[in-house]
């Protein structure tokens, strides 16, 4: 369990942090150009965060690695790259880990 | 340039109304998730409800919750919610430029609600509409940011009922990486994301066992640093580029009709 000061303390720095970054431009730094360089490395940012969060999670996670969960997450990637749309693959995962569900014999 | 008395065009607004409707079908199953997987990390109702208003961004959300789940402290948290968010100031730069006549409190309210939906529309918007009026372009901004924001409170107040009530056989926690690689997956486009992506989620791997999250910020400062060293001056394609988190897949779908 999270203690409440810690959840609360992530909700306001969180916000704050948010709310800074997308009044950014639009206010305080109004009118000024972004360099090229900065946007170039703003735009790799998620494409380098996202992957270093989910690779434990996908092998390790607290509950280990089970083969539901690799199967699930092989659905969504497959899914997410085919179609592009991240609806598509949420649902192919989740289609995923309920087929495996059933094979496995758990549902 | 022709002044209009009123500051929010109710023309633009009502355009803005209509034009996030399509894109709700993305924000909507988002926002439920993120009421579902909070409330089964342990958030009450108001702190799910605080997080959800006061940072309307899905992806960092989640990904703070993650950070803090896993026994990070706070500040770990918000710095990994941070980054994710960071490509909003690019949005904020480019917006900047067409808003540069408009009162700085329309501006104040905008960046409440500047994600990448109300981004991508608005845009896209201005770029067909160059000579609509400051106040309709102000309008139709608001219009798709309050709908879009609007939709993300309320199916993240459905999303945490749903998850109270999931019986406790169905685990969550596979919706989790479920949803990221959902989000990450479209941001794959050419060699170097997917590089950039490849050394970022090795890195992290190795590193699993350090604590405080400092697996995740090696694995994303290792990516980085290898998106900048094969980083090379290629031909400009279009105003920006628009990475999707799990609430951008209108702007992969725009880029694509393009």
């Amino acid at each position: 369990m999270i203690s409440d000061t810690a959840i609360w303390s992530m909700i306001a720095g969180l916000g704050i942090a948010t709310y800074a970054i997308r009044f950014s431009f639009l206010g305080l730094l109004a009118g000024r150009e972004v360099p090229e360089s900065v946007r170039r490395g703003l735009a790799f940012v998620p494409a380098a965060v996202l992957p270093a969060l989910i690779a434990p999670m996908v092998v390790g996670g607290q509950s280990g690695a089970d083969p539901e969960r690799l199967a699930a997450c092989a659905a969504a990637l497959v899914a997410g790259l085919l179609t592009r749309n991240v609806l598509a693959g949420i649902l192919a995962g989740i289609a995923g880990y309920a087929l495996a569900l059933v094979v496995s014999g758990q549902i | 340039m022709a002044q209009d008395a009123r500051i929010i065009g109710r023309r633009g607004f009502r355009s803005g109304l209509l034009a996030a409707i399509p894109v709700l079908l993305a924000v909507g199953p988002f926002g439920l998730i993120f009421g579902a997987v909070a409330t089964e990390a342990g958030l009450d109702l108001a702190q799910t409800m605080a997080m959800t208003s006061l940072v309307i961004a899905g992806a960092s959300q989640l990904a703070a919750l993650q950070v803090l789940s896993d026994g990070a402290p706070a500040i770990v948290a918000v710095l990994t919610g941070a980054v994710v968010n960071l490509r909003m100031a690019m949005y904020s730069a480019s917006l900047a430029l067409h808003w540069s006549d408009a009162p700085v409190w329309t501006r104040a309210l905008a960046a409440l609600t500047l994600h990448d939906q109300s981004y991508a529309l608005s845009i896209a918007r201005y770029e067909r509409r160059p000579d609509e009026p400051l106040a309709d372009r102000i309008g139709f901004y608001l219009g798709v940011g309050l709908l879009t924001s609007g939709v993300w409170v309320a199916m993240t107040l459905v999303g945490i009922r749903l998850g109270a009530a999931l019986p406790e056989a169905i685990d969550l926690g596979v919706i989790v990486p479920v949803t990221f690689i959902a989000i990450a997956a479209p941001m794959l486009r050419g060699r170097r994301s997917a590089l950039v992506a490849a050394v970022a989620a090795s890195v992290s791997l190795l590193a699993v066992g350090l604590p405080f999250g400092l697996g995740l910020m090696l694995g994303a400062a290792a990516g980085l640093a290898a998106g900048f060293a094969a980083d090379r001056p290629a031909p400009k394609t279009g105003p920006a580029v628009l990475p999707c988190d799990g609430s951008g897949e209108a702007v992969c779908a725009g880029e694509r009709a393009r």
